[in-house]
């Protein structure tokens, strides 16, 4: 059987596994990518260690897991409740919410910029020519980060909506039926019978959260490129900067291990999970 | 009853909501895609005097989307063809595959899905400048193989397990060779999972921000999404052309998911639903 799996393996192991070791081993040494790279022994953590932006970083990424560990899995679940309780029309709503997760992020990128916060053609100059005064979020370091996030939430929220629906359905209808007669309203029903039936779905799509919310880079790099004054930097937009703008490429895998290292904690758990759901 | 009714109202008002939320970044898109530029800064809601279809051809020929788009769809075949053709005997062998060395492999893949890219990109992109492959459609379409993989192995794995093992019997009893069971009774039942794999690693492969803008930087290689990007900023000024180009690029992914939608959920949720 072996020889079915060769190609696979192969391509895998060569794109992923062996650059992979490599950035471990870039860790350690000074390399600008093209020259011979010298053994730097810790400096490259040090250095880390002793930059602010990196600490402003990390901690970006930490709020930007607990915004993901709550608004959109929030919307998503209240969502799927409400499909739940009035079906008319589901298939129609399904397509529409799941749309933003198909569409490119460079191209919703612009379409955020332009159309929502741009305080020139956006729904903002609109809202400023109504009474109100906004400034631009994406042009404010304190705010860019939130602004950033609410796109990808655009983007995120409807997918998870629609894979709690799908547990929920899992859930036995006459369950749903016994809360209902016994008069149970809506947030009522969505916490004693749906969200107990959903449990398992939930932790994975938490754990997958995490994951994913210490890899964040295409949402940040297109509509900020961390900033400004590095106000929505994360370590994966910091790590793309050391290679390929500052031709830093030790410190650039320095900072890739300390991000990948928080994400593997969350993929020893979801690996357990999967495995024991998968076999 | 009337608990029942309080209910079901709350949910409609909160999918109206639902609804105008995710339609209206989409809906301004399609109309300012229309408008002069004059228009859009008077306000992003009004309707033009005139549909300015014009902004769409100048998109084309200024931003030279025709080849762009060609490339988009060379590496997306490139990198359908290749994740099919390697993954689906992958699937096979480890559906079947017994032992420790199994488990492994198994483990394996499902660790490099939730690897970040950032992980391997720095090597991989100064290796592969090294080589000479920068600039290479082929080259990128290796990437997206490996990046793609390991998720059309567990989807079509799941339909190997479904195959009775009977017929597999059947076939080696009848003298069949490995490969000549799996493309006779293996294959034909992968079917169904080949269309979803093609189309959710198609999507991923037109989408893909980071390995194109990273590896493919020369005008007769860059993708359509990239192209877009570069020609736009946060700062332009210019958002009727862009916004038709934005169209253009979004437009084939759209019909396709109107079409096949049920591919499209089924493909991205797989593995998302625990029971």
């Amino acid at each position: 059987m072996w020889p079915f799996a060769l190609p696979a393996v192969l391509i895998n192991v060569a794109i992923i596994l062996v650059p992979a070791v490599l950035t471990l081993a870039a860790a350690f040494v000074a390399w600008d990518g093209v020259g011979v790279p010298a053994w730097a022994g810790l400096s490259n953590f040090q250095r880390m260690g002793d930059d602010p932006v990196f600490w402003s970083a990390l901690s970006n990424n930490v709020v930007w897991t607990l915004i993901f560990l709550s608004v959109p899995i929030a919307m998503g679940i209240i969502m799927a409740a409400a499909l739940l309780v009035a079906p008319r029309g589901r298939l129609i709503v399904q397509s529409i919410i799941f749309l933003p997760r198909i569409l490119a992020v460079a191209v919703i990128g612009r379409i955020f910029q332009g159309m929502i916060f741009s305080p020139a053609t956006g729904v903002l100059a609109w809202l400023n020519g109504h009474g109100l005064s906004l400034s631009d979020p994406l042009a404010d370091p304190d705010r860019s980060l939130y602004a950033v996030a609410a796109v990808d939430i655009w983007h995120w929220w409807g997918f998870l909506a629609i894979v709690f629906l799908a547990a929920m359905r899992q859930v036995g209808i006459e369950q749903i039926e016994a809360a209902r007669l016994d008069g149970a309203g809506f947030f009522a029903l969505l916490r004693h019978v749906l969200l107990p039936g959903i449990s398992p779905t939930l932790t994975l799509m938490l754990i997958l959260t995490v994951i994913w919310s210490f890899q964040v880079f295409e949402f940040i790099y297109i509509v900020t490129r961390g900033g400004p004054a590095y106000g929505s930097e994360v370590l994966a937009t910091l790590a793309y900067r050391h290679a390929f703008l500052e031709s830093d490429v030790g410190q650039a895998a320095a900072v890739a291990c300390v991000m990948s290292l928080f994400g593997l904690c969350a993929t020893a758990v979801y690996l357990r999970l999967q495995v024991r759901g998968g076999q | 009853m009337t608990e029942g009714r309080w209910a079901r109202a709350f949910a409609l008002g909160l999918i109206g909501l639902a609804l105008f939320v995710s339609l209206l970044p989409i809906a301004l898109s399609v109309l300012n895609a229309l408008k002069t530029t004059t228009e859009i800064s008077l306000s992003p809601f009004a309707l033009p005097a005139t549909a300015q279809w014009r902004n769409f051809a100048t998109a084309w020929r200024n931003a030279a989307l025709g080849s762009s788009l060609l490339h988009s769809a060379e590496v997306v075949g490139l990198v359908i063809v290749m994740v099919c053709a390697t993954a689906a005997p992958c699937a096979y062998a480890l559906a079947r595959g017994k032992g420790r060395g199994w488990r492994l492999l198994t483990f394996y893949f499902m660790a490099t899905i939730t690897v970040p890219v950032q992980l391997y990109l720095y090597p991989l992109y100064f290796g592969f400048a090294k080589l000479g492959m920068v600039n290479s459609i082929p080259a990128v379409a290796l990437i997206y193989t490996a990046m793609g993989s390991p998720f059309a192995i567990f989807l079509l794995r799941t339909y190997v397990l479904s195959i009775p093992y009977e017929l597999e019997e059947a076939a080696q009893v009848d003298g069949a060779r490995p490969w000549q069971t799996f493309f006779h009774v293996v294959l034909p039942m992968m079917r169904p999972g080949l269309l979803t794999v093609a189309i959710i690693v198609g999507l991923n492969t037109w989408n893909e921000f980071v390995i194109a803008v990273t590896f493919l930087q020369n005008d007769s290689t860059v993708t359509a999404v990239v192209k877009f990007y570069n020609l736009t900023g946060q700062y332009s000024t210019d958002w009727g052309e862009m916004l038709a180009a934005a169209v253009i690029i979004v437009l084939p992914v759209v019909v396709l998911f109107v079409l096949l939608q049920r591919q499209f959920i089924e493909g991205m949720t797989a593995g998302a639903v625990k029971g």
